[in-house]
C-alpha cells in the first residue's frame, strides 16, 4: 500500500497470480505518466508462481524475471519485490537476490515481504514498507538542484482521486516548495530526497508515522500532522504549518483562507441545509474515521459512531477528543457486528468499504465507500470538499432509497 | 453549483501548471526520451522481446483458484464458503466477487497466521468452523484452501473429520472440501474442484429412484442473466432440471430493505438427489473436466457438454438437451432461433470482414470464435492465459471449420502485455476483453466491447445474458453498435452524416 504508488517503480506480485490479480487497479493512486513506459502504477505484474517454484524455490525465477522487465521497461527507475504468503513459507531468500540485481541493474530493488500471515493486519504492512524504504530508498542519492527554507514533503497522501494534488495546490500557494509527495504520485527520485526538506508534512499518521520519526532522528527534519478535510480543519492546519515558517508564509497562508473562505462558504451554503442533522457511522482503516469528523461537521452532520480495521491505541487515543459526546468507538468490528450497530444507531449514511457496500444497499441504507471515494473524489483540500459535499448530499439524499419497499 | 470532478479538475491550468513544475523533482526522464521508448514499444523487435519473456508476466488474464472456489459455493443454498488460509485472501476474493457483481459477497476465513506456518493450520480450522457455525448457521460450510494452507501441507479431510469427532460442529452437516492451490491452474480449476467436492459429498448414499430430471452445471458462469436465461429456455421446453451452483439469485438479489446472507443458491435436496437425474450438461468444458468425469463414471448417466454461445452452439445445446430428455423443440424456441438469424443477418453489412482481438477464459473464447465466425468477422489474436494444450486444439480445430478463422492464431499462457504487442504490429477493428482490457483500449486506441470477467467498469452487464439465441442477439447488438458508435466518432467532422444503418 505505501511501496505501490510509486509510479516509475515496477512493483512485481512475487508469488502466484491471485494477490496481483485481486488489487490489480484497484486502488485509485492518480497519476501522470505514460503507463508501460514510464510509469507503471496500473499493471500487475506476477511471477506467477507454479507448483515447480514453490518445491524448487523461486529465487532463480525472480533473478531472470527482473532482468526481463528491465530490458522491457528501459525507463523504470525502481523495482519493488512484495513477497507473497507462499514465499516466506518455503524460506526463499528474496533480499539476496534483489541486492545482485539491483547491483548489476543499478536501480533500486526493494523487497518487502508482505505476507499476510505474518501480522494480525495491513498496518504490519504498513510498518515493513516504511523500514524498507527507509534502508532502501531514502538518502540515498537522488537529483535535487537547490534547497530552500521552504522545502517540504507532503507525507501520507497516495492521491485518490487527486487527494495530493489538491493539497498540494494550496501548499504552494502558501510559498512552499513541494519536493516530494509519499507516496500518491510519487517518482523513486522523490523517495531518495525526502530526507533533504525542512519539514515532514504528514496526513496519514497510521501509514507514515515510522519514516517520520526515523527522519527526525536521522536527518532532523521535524514532522507535522495535519488535516485537510473540511474547509475548518483545513483553515486550522494551514495556520499550524504557517506557524512553522516565516512571515511571509504567514500572511500567504491568510491570503490563501481569505481567497478560498467565500467559495467553502458558498458550498456550505449550498449543501448544509440539504444535510443538517444527519447522522454518520464510518468504519474504514487509517486516518478516515478521524480526519473527516470536522468534514462532516461543516456540513451540520453528526458522527455518530466510527472504528478503524487496523487501528492502534495511539489511533484511539487521536480520537476520542474529536468526537461528539455518546459516540460509538468500535475495533475490528465483524460485518454482523456492524449492522447490528446500524439497527440500533439507525445512522443516516454508512462510510465503509467494498465489502460493507452492498450489505447496506440490500438494507436500504445510504452507504458511501471511504477508501476508494466510491470511485469520485478528489475529497482533500479546498477542490476536494466540493466534490465531498456533493457526494455526501447525494448518498443522503438520492430518492432511490425511497423506492426501497421496507417491511414494516 | 457547478461541481469540478477529478476528470475536468486536473485539467485545469493551475493543475496543469502544478505537474509541470513537479517535474524538477521527479527525476524522470525527459519526454523525447518518453515518446522514443514508447514508438519503440510498439515495433515488431520489441514484439520479439516480449514474446521471449518467460520468467514474468505482464497483465495476465485469469485469477487464482479459491476465487473459483467461493463463486462455485455461493450457488448453493445456505452455504458459507469458509476459506482455510490468512484473512487477507478471503477479503480479496469477496471483493472482486463484490465489485464485478455490485453485490455482496459472502465467505469466512480462519485467519491463519505465523503460527500456523509453524504447526499447522488444524487448531484455526477446528475454532474457525465452530465460530462460522455458531454465528452463521450454515446448513452446508464449503471448505478451500489457499496457497499457505497448501504450502503448509494442510489436510482438510482429517481437519474436518477431527472437528466432526470433537463435536465442534455436527456430525450429519455436510462439510465438502476441495484443495485449491493457487500456484495450479486457475479460477477455474477452483470451480471444477469445489463442484466436485460439493457433489460427491452431497450425494453420497442418495442413488436411489430416477426423477427424471436434467441437470445443468454452468462452469464459472459470471453471468447471472446466462442462470435466468437457461432457467427460461428449459421451463418453454417443459424440462424438468436442476441447476448444480446456481448462483443468480446468490449474486443478484433484490433489496429489500433487509440484508440476508444466504439469498439463494441450489436446494440442498436438488443437489443430493441430482445423482438421480436422467443426465447432466456441463456448459462449459475447462472449469468442469473432473467434475464431468466424476459424474460419468460414478453416476452413471447421460452427460453432455456444450457452451451455448452463437448460434451453432445453442442449436447444439438443444440438441444435446433433446438427446438427453427426449423432449422435442417447442416453435417458441423455434422462432427465438429465427429471431437471432434476424438479426445476424440485419447487422452482418458492420462486422464482416471485421478483424477481432479476444481475451478471455477459454470456453467463453470458443464460443466468442464461434459467434464471430457466423456474423463473418475474422478472430485474429486470441489470447487464453489460463488455456492449456487442450484448449489451444480445441480452438484450432474450430477456426479451421471456416474460411473466417484462416486468421486466428491462439496464444494460450500469455498476458495482455503480449496482445499489446499483437495489436500495435497486426492491427484489429475490435478488441472483446473483461474491464482490464480497458488499458488496451487507451493504449491502441481500438475499441473495446466488454465481454467476460471480471466487468467493474461498466454496470449490470452481467445481468444481460450471452447465452442461448437471445446471448446472440445481446452479442451482436454490442457489437455492431460499438462499430457505429466508433464510426460516427471518427466520422464526426466528415460528409458522412448516416442517421439510417
Ligand atoms: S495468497 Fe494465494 S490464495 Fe491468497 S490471494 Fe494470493 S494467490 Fe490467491
Ligand atoms: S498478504 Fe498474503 S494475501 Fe495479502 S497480498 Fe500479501 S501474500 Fe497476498
Amino acid at each position: 500500500m505505501v511501496w505501490g504508488p510509486v509510479k516509475d517503480q515496477i512493483t512485481i506480485s512475487h508469488g502466484p497470480v491471485g494477490c496481483g490479480q485481486y488489487s490489480w487497479w484497484a486502488r485509485r493512486n492518480y497519476y501522470n505518466g505514460q503507463t508501460g513506459i514510464n510509469t507503471f502504477g496500473t499493471m500487475h505484474v506476477t511471477t506467477d508462481f507454479q507448483e515447480k517454484d514453490i518445491v524448487y524455490g523461486g529465487d532463480k525465477g525472480l533473478d531472470a524475471a527482473m532482468r526481463e522487465l528491465k530490458g522491457l521497461f528501459p525507463l523504470a527507475n525502481g523495482i519493488g519485490v512484495l513477497s507473497e504468503c507462499p514465499v516466506g513459507l518455503i524460506g526463499d531468500d528474496i533480499e539476496a537476490v534483489s541486492k545482485q540485481v539491483e547491483k548489476d541493474l543499478e536501480i533500486p530493488v526493494v523487497p518487502v515481504r508482505c505476507e499476510g500471515f505474518r501480522g494480525v493486519s495491513q498496518s504490519l504492512g504498513h510498518h515493513i514498507a516504511n523500514d524498507t524504504i527507509r534502508d532502501h530508498i531514502l538518502g540515498k542519492g537522488g537529483i535535487l538542484e537547490e534547497e530552500t527554507p521552504y522545502d517540504v514533503n507532503l507525507i501520507g497522501d497516495y492521491n485518490i482521486g487527486g487527494d495530493g494534488w489538491s493539497s498540494r495546490k494550496i501548499l504552494e500557494e502558501m510559498g512552499l516548495r513541494v519536493i516530494t509527495q509519499w507516496t500518491g504520485d510519487a517518482s523513486v527520485n522523490e523517495m531518495k530526497i525526502a530526507s533533504r526538506a525542512k519539514y515532514n508534512l504528514i496526513h496519514c499518521y497510521r501509514s507514515m508515522n515510522y519514516i517520520c520519526r526515523h527522519m527526525e532522528e536521522e536527518y532532523g527534519v521535524p514532522w507535522l500532522e495535519f488535516n485537510f478535510f473540511g474547509p475548518t480543519k483545513t483553515y486550522e492546519s494551514i495556520r499550524k504549518i504557517a506557524a512553522l515558517f516565516d512571515d511571509t508564509i504567514q500572511a500567504n497562508a491568510e491570503k490563501v483562507i481569505e481567497k478560498y473562505k467565500p467559495v467553502m462558504d458558498a458550498v456550505i451554503a449550498e449543501y448544509k441545509p440539504k444535510l443538517e442533522g444527519k447522522t454518520v457511522m464510518l468504519y474504514v482503516g487509517g486516518l478516515r474515521p478521524r480526519h473527516t469528523v470536522g468534514a462532516y461537521e461543516d456540513l451540520g452532520m453528526e458522527i455518530i459512531g466510527t472504528g478503524y480495521e487496523f487501528g492502534h491505541s495511539d489511533d484511539y487515543k487521536r480520537t476520542y477528543p474529536v468526537m461528539p459526546e455518546g459516540a460509538v468507538i468500535m475495533d475490528d468490528a465483524t460485518s454482523y457486528e456492524l449492522e447490528e450497530f446500524t439497527y440500533r444507531l439507525r445512522p443516516d449514511m454508512i462510510g465503509a468499504g467494498i465489502k460493507e457496500k452492498y450489505n447496506y444497499h440490500k438494507m436500504g441504507v445510504p452507504f458511501r465507500q471511504m477508501h476508494s471515494w466510491d470511485y469520485s473524489g478528489p475529497y482533500h483540500g479546498f477542490d476536494g470538499f466540493a466534490v465531498f459535499a456533493r457526494d455526501m448530499d447525494m448518498t443522503v439524499n438520492s430518492p432511490t432509497w425511497d423506492l426501497v419497499r421496507k417491511k414494516k | 453549483m457547478k461541481i469540478l470532478d477529478h476528470n475536468e479538475l486536473f485539467q485545469r491550468p493551475e493543475y496543469l501548471e502544478q505537474f509541470e513544475n513537479k517535474r524538477q523533482f521527479e527525476g524522470m526522464a525527459p519526454p523525447e526520451k518518453v515518446r522514443e521508448i514508447s514508438e519503440w514499444t510498439k515495433t515488431e523487435e520489441y514484439k520479439e522481446l516480449n514474446f521471449a519473456r518467460k520468467n514474468i508476466k505482464i497483465n495476465p488474464v485469469k485469477a487464482c483458484q479459491p476465487l473459483g472456489a467461493l463463486l462455485c459455493s455461493g450457488g448453493f443454498q445456505d452455504t458459507l464458503p469458509f476459506v482455510q488460509g490468512a484473512q487477507g485472501c478471503a477479503a480479496y476474493f469477496r471483493s472482486h466477487l463484490a465489485r464485478h457483481f455490485k453485490e455482496p459477497s459472502v465467505a469466512v476465513s480462519s485467519s491463519m497466521t505465523e503460527d500456523a506456518a509453524v504447526f499447522g493450520g488444524m487448531n484455526n480450522m477446528l475454532e474457525g468452523l465452530e465460530n462460522a457455525y455458531a454465528l452463521y448457521t450454515p446448513k452446508m460450510m464449503a471448505v478451500f484452501t489457499t496457497c499457505m494452507a497448501e504450502v503448509i501441507g494442510d489436510d482438510l479431510n482429517a481437519y474436518i473429520r477431527s472437528a466432526k469427532g470433537k463435536g465442534t460442529i455436527p456430525e450429519d452437516l455436510p462439510v465438502p472440501f476441495a484443495h485449491t492451490p493457487s500456484f495450479v491452474g486457475s479460477h477455474i480449476t477452483g470451480y471444477d474442484n469445489m463442484m466436485k467436492g460439493i457433489l460427491s459429498t452431497v450425494t453420497q448414499g442418495k442413488k436411489g429412484e430416477p426423477n427424471g430430471k436434467l441437470n445443468i452445471i454452468p462452469g464459472f458462469d459470471t453471468y447471472t442473466g446466462n442462470y435466468r436465461e437457461l432457467k427460461r429456455l428449459l421451463d418453454i421446453m417443459g424440462v424438468e432440471h436442476t441447476t448444480l451452483g446456481d448462483i443468480s439469485e446468490t449474486y443478484d438479489s433484490p433489496t429489500t430493505g433487509e440484508y440476508t446472507i444466504y439469498p439463494g443458491g441450489t436446494p440442498l435436496a436438488d443437489a443430493a438427489d441430482s445423482v438421480n437425474g436422467v443426465g447432466t450438461i456441463a456448459l462449459q468444458r475447462f472449469s468442469t473436466a473432473k467434475t464431468m468425469q466424476f459424474i460419468k463414471t460414478e453416476w452413471v448417466h447421460k452427460t453432455e457438454t456444450v457452451t451455448p454461445i452463437g448460434i451453432k452452439n445453442t442449436d447444439a445445446f438443444f440438441e444435446a438437451v433433446v438427446k438427453i430428455t427426449g423432449k422435442p423443440i417447442p416453435k417458441d424456441i423455434e422462432d427465438e432461433r429465427g429471431r437471432a438469424v434476424d438479426v445476424m443477418v440485419d447487422s452482418h453489412p458492420y462486422v464482416h470482414g471485421k478483424r477481432f482481438a479476444m481475451t478471455g477464459d477459454p470456453d467463453q473464447l470458443l464460443g466468442l470464435i464461434s459467434i464471430i465466425m457466423e456474423l463473418g468477422g475474422y478472430p485474429a489474436h486470441i489470447v487464453c492465459t489460463n488455456g492449456d494444450k487442450k484448449f489451444k486444439a480445441q480452438a484450432e480445430e474450430l477456426l479451421s471449420q471456416s474460411p473466417f478463422g484462416a486468421q486466428g492464431q491462439i496464444y494460450t499462457n500469455k498476458d495482455l502485455w503480449h496482445m499489446r504487442s499483437l495489436m500495435f504490429t497486426e492491427p484489429v477493428d475490435m478488441l472483446i476483453g473483461n474491464s482490464y482490457a480497458k488499458f488496451l483500449w487507451r493504449d491502441v486506441g481500438t475499441p473495446l466491447v466488454r465481454i467476460g470477467f471480471p466487468l467493474f467498469d461498466r454496470h449490470h452487464l452481467h445481468r444481460v445474458p450471452i447465452i442461448g439465441y437471445q446471448g446472440a442477439i445481446n452479442i451482436v447488438t454490442s457489437i455492431v453498435n460499438t462499430v457505429l458508435d466508433e464510426l460516427d466518432r471518427e466520422t464526426m467532422h466528415t460528409a458522412s452524416f448516416d442517421v439510417i444503418r
